[in-house]
């Protein structure tokens, strides 16, 4: 049976699996995933990177009610980290428990499993992260 | 460019409406505007919907409308970005008859959204986000807006106690509002309690936080504003002052400050400069209150209120209908409901009435001046848009 | 003649996910007497995986920690074999999307190993022979495994998960591989069929004439090809389906408590599968001292035995440091869960659709 994500799942496993990102080389920033123009000056002139995988998390919520695939997971925490070189990653907070999430807190890049394609498509991992 | 009226506008009772279909709850929303603006016969048509191909199968909405209001073969698009879809259609209307194109135009929006389930309507909403960044890695809509939340308690240091109940009045006040609101979906008071002790749904939003899934539809009748002086007398006319639109990163991860909607500020500050108006010259406002923490942010965004001061301000009773600036006095999403794609309409439709003097038992007292502001995604796009009594 | 290699174990890593259960909260649900199990089987506890762990993640996980004691550029990898009862699919590779992780792709062969419990030590042997013979720098072995025991059974208190990865390669190792030998019979003590969901066992029949007769035919033939002796070894390590098992194999071969006290891990994990005498061979290393000689084999049912003689280089000194160890994570940080939370994240709750 097709499935309807392999292509973009696999399309996207430099990310993904590795935290294959952009360096500007205009400001030195980093951006994940990888840009072909820099916002705001339209720089075009990049360096391949990989994410520093400890970070800071700088917001967050707690999933009470899952969507569709994450059902065996809620409820789950979900961040937005702040990495080194200034790239951001929106990502679960694993391996911790709820009441333990806190803005600031310092988390590290972990490779997980990030739901399944149904009962029978294709498992799909990626990144989360969990206390540093 | 032309000075461009609304002549017109129609929206029937929202809610879940299951013995009509998309193209019912639109043609009659559409006849009443076009019997409100006493015309038979559009020049073209603008329909704003988010994603009608996901809650009914259904994509081509422009042909499909326009035939079945009776209108082919005139020129007609769905116009598309997320929640501000409507917002979008009446700023896509307003240009063709400011240029020159058009002389007569609908804009409407729609959305039927109870044909699918819960989980089908909570993913199509979701592809407002960023699928491969957000999404992919378990985000849902109430889960991004619960991070600007948490984002924005922190940043402005605010006790938690006291954030809970300002997130808690916004949704008190909108159903206040939509309790005089025949059309809204929700004819019931909420107190900050019920709200408090609600389900949760993303820390820190509960269900009562949250604007609801909603069958609906909203249309507005533009014109040049000498038409409508020369051969539409029914109304006082309403002009359209100011329109503006701005976008922002669709994830939320990549905003400067997660805790600001920098979309809604600069569609604002353009409004505010074709208008020539300030913040302070706009009696009252529909914004964009998808989740009560939105309702803050935007407050705030568009000038109304001081950045961090916007939650203080509603429990204070500032954006009440008898506050310095009432907001949502129609109910708000929160209220009234949220067919995403009629939603930015359905606020040019209470301006409207405001500022005719048609609001019944909501109308305010100071109505001059009314503004609009319809949002897409987690503040991704913004439309605002501002109405004058002339 | 080519000149003679030295090849060995150059990094190592180990994984073990966080999540225990205790055999208290297991024997209370079908009415058992806990003493009973931890007396007769010496186990305690068993390491759970939350619902994103998997043969994957884990052995992702462990082989970026053996990579990082290396010290290698990942592209120098030119194979990875994982071994494991419970890949993920059915059909389709782990190996590739470990590889991929790693960042080790397209240079590279990759094949999932399936053995019972012993499908980590052949990767590893796999990858030994490659090397030696100079077809790849450095190869990669792991053994991984989430297994799953029948609600109910007595494999129930041991099903655990964890994941052990070896690089092997040449030049700077921190371990040589001194001896090899394997021992392999057709014993069916333990299976499963195609689209079962648990094993099938032979219960008693997996001791003597699987276990103890292909551990101790495999050990006895590697001390005498090495012209070795028990006291010779600073540490012993052998598969570990229960407490009791190892320690009683030992014993048998001559070893004493204290050799095999460092590898034995079970008590506190569990049985990690093919991870289970690596993931104690993990733990050897962790403390082990250049000149330490150790003795490792594996079991599987099926049925066989891997058996390896390492000795612990000079290059060990600084590495253990370099990566989590394996009995912090054990010890440490540990989240202990009910038995729903367990058969929720073993996906065990009968569900609709």
């Amino acid at each position: 049976m097709m499935s309807s994500i392999t292509a973009r799942y696999w399309r996207e496993i430099p990310q993904r699996y590795r935290g294959e990102a952009s360096k500007s080389k205009k400001t030195g920033k980093t951006y994940f995933p990888p840009r072909l123009v820099e916002p705001k000056n339209g720089n075009r002139q990049f360096e391949p990177v990989k994410l520093d995988y400890e970070g800071n998390l700088i917001t967050y919520t707690v999933i009470r009610v899952a969507p569709a695939g994450f059902e065996d997971q809620g409820a789950y925490a979900l961040g937005i980290v702040e990495l080194p070189g200034g790239a951001r990653i929106t990502a679960q907070i694993a391996d911790c428990p709820l009441s333990d999430v806190k803005i600031g807190m310092k988390v590290r890049v972990v490779f997980r499993k990030i739901r399944d394609e149904g009962h029978e498509g294709i498992h799909c991992y990626g990144y989360k992260v969990v206390p540093a | 460019m032309r000075d461009v009226a609304v002549i017109g506008v129609g929206m029937n009772k929202w809610g879940e409406l299951w013995e009509k279909s998309l193209r019912d709850i639109f043609v009659e929303a559409a006849l009443l505007a076009m019997d409100d603006a006493s015309v038979d016969h559009i020049d073209s048509l603008y329909v704003g919907s988010m994603t009608p191909g996901l809650f009914i199968g259904q994509e081509h909405l422009g042909s499909l409308l326009a035939d079945y209001l009776g209108q082919c073969p005139i020129p007609a698009a769905r116009v598309e970005s997320a929640c501000a879809s409507g917002g979008l259609a009446v700023r896509m209307g307003w240009m063709d008859v400011a240029l020159g194109v058009s002389d007569i135009v609908l804009v409407g929006g729609v959305e039927k959204m109870l044909d699918v389930d819960g989980g089908a309507a909570t993913y199509a909403l979701a592809t407002a986000a960023d699928q491969e960044w957000e999404c992919y890695n378990g985000a849902t809509f109430p889960g991004l807006y619960a991070m600007i939340a948490n984002a924005y308690q922190a940043k402005h240091n605010i006790p938690f106690d006291k954030f809970r109940k300002q997130l808690a009045q916004v949704a008190v006040k909108n159903h206040a509002n939509g309790l005089l609101n025949p059309n809204a979906q929700f004819q019931s008071k909420v107190t900050p309690e019920q709200v408090m002790t609600s389900t949760m749904v993303a820390d820190p939003l509960r269900l009562l936080d949250c604007s609801p899934i909603t069958d609906g539809a909203a249309a507005a009748i533009l014109c040049p504003l000498e038409m409508a002086r020369a051969k539409f007398k029914k109304h006082s006319p309403v002009v359209i002052a100011a329109s503006g639109a701005a976008t922002d990163t669709l994830s939320l991860a990549h905003r400067e400050d997660i805790a600001y909607l920098k979309a809604t500020e600069v569609a604002a500050q353009h409004a505010y400069k074709m208008a020539n108006m300030k913040p302070a010259d706009i009696d009252f406002a529909e914004v964009h209150d998808c989740f009560t923490i939105a309702e803050i942010c935007v407050i705030e965004a568009l000038g109304f209120f001081e950045v961090g001061k916007g939650g203080d301000a509603t429990l204070e009773g500032a954006t009440a209908l008898d506050g310095a600036k009432p907001i949502n006095s129609s109910g708000g999403l929160k209220s009234k409901g949220h067919p995403v794609g009629a939603t930015g309409v359905a606020q040019v439709v209470e301006v409207a009435h405001q500022l005719r003097g048609e609001a019944g038992k909501r109308q305010l007292q100071k109505a001059r001046i009314g503004l609009t502001q319809n949002m897409g995604g987690s503040g991704g796009s913004t439309v605002v848009h501002i109405f004058k009594a002339v | 003649m080519a000149q003679e290699r030295v090849v060995g174990i150059v990094g190592y890593g180990s994984y073990i996910p966080r999540h225990r259960i205790k055999v208290e909260e297991i024997a209370k649900v079908w009415g058992m007497d806990p003493e009973t199990i931890k007396r007769g089987l010496q186990l305690y506890e068993k390491s759970v995986p939350t619902p994103d762990q998997d043969v994957i993640t884990m052995s992702v996980e462990a082989a970026r920690r053996a990579v990082k004691r290396a010290g290698i550029d990942p592209k120098k990898i030119g194979a990875v074999y994982v071994g494991s009862e419970s890949h993920p699919y059915a059909v389709k590779p782990t190996g590739t999307t470990v590889a991929e992780a790693l960042g080790a792709t397209p240079d590279i062969h990759t094949a999932d190993m399936e053995f019972a419990c012993k499908a980590g030590s052949e990767g590893m042997f796999v990858c030994y022979g490659l090397v030696k013979a100079g077809l790849i720098e450095y190869g990669l072995g792991i053994g991984a495994d989430t297994s799953q025991g029948a609600p109910g059974d007595a494999l129930e208190y041991s099903a655990s998960a964890g994941a052990a990865a070896f690089l092997f390669g040449n030049g700077d190792v921190l371990a040589t591989v001194d001896f090899t030998y394997s021992y392999m019979t057709d014993t069916p003590d333990f299976w499963r069929r195609e689209h079962s969901f648990y094993p099938s066992h032979g219960g008693r029949f997996t001791g003597d004439p699987a276990y103890f007769k292909h551990i101790l035919g495999c050990g006895r033939a590697l001390l005498e090809m090495s012209r070795m002796k028990p006291s010779d070894f600073a540490h012993c390590v052998f598969h570990q389906p229960n407490g009791k098992f190892p320690m009683r194999v030992a014993k048998m071969l001559g070893f004493t408590e204290e050799q095999n006290k460092t590898g034995w891990l079970t008590p506190w994990l569990g049985n990690t599968y093919s991870g289970s005498s690596p993931m104690g061979l993990t733990a050897i290393l962790d403390i082990s001292k250049p000149g330490d000689k150790i003795f490792m084999v594996s079991y599987g049912s099926g049925a066989g035995s891997d058996g390896f003689i390492y000795t612990v280089t000079e290059h060990i000194k600084g590495k253990p440091e370099l990566a989590p160890k394996t009995r912090p994570q054990l010890d440490e940080n540990k989240f202990y869960i009910d038995y729903g939370t367990y058969a929720k994240f073993r996906g065990k709750i009968l569900k609709a659709g």
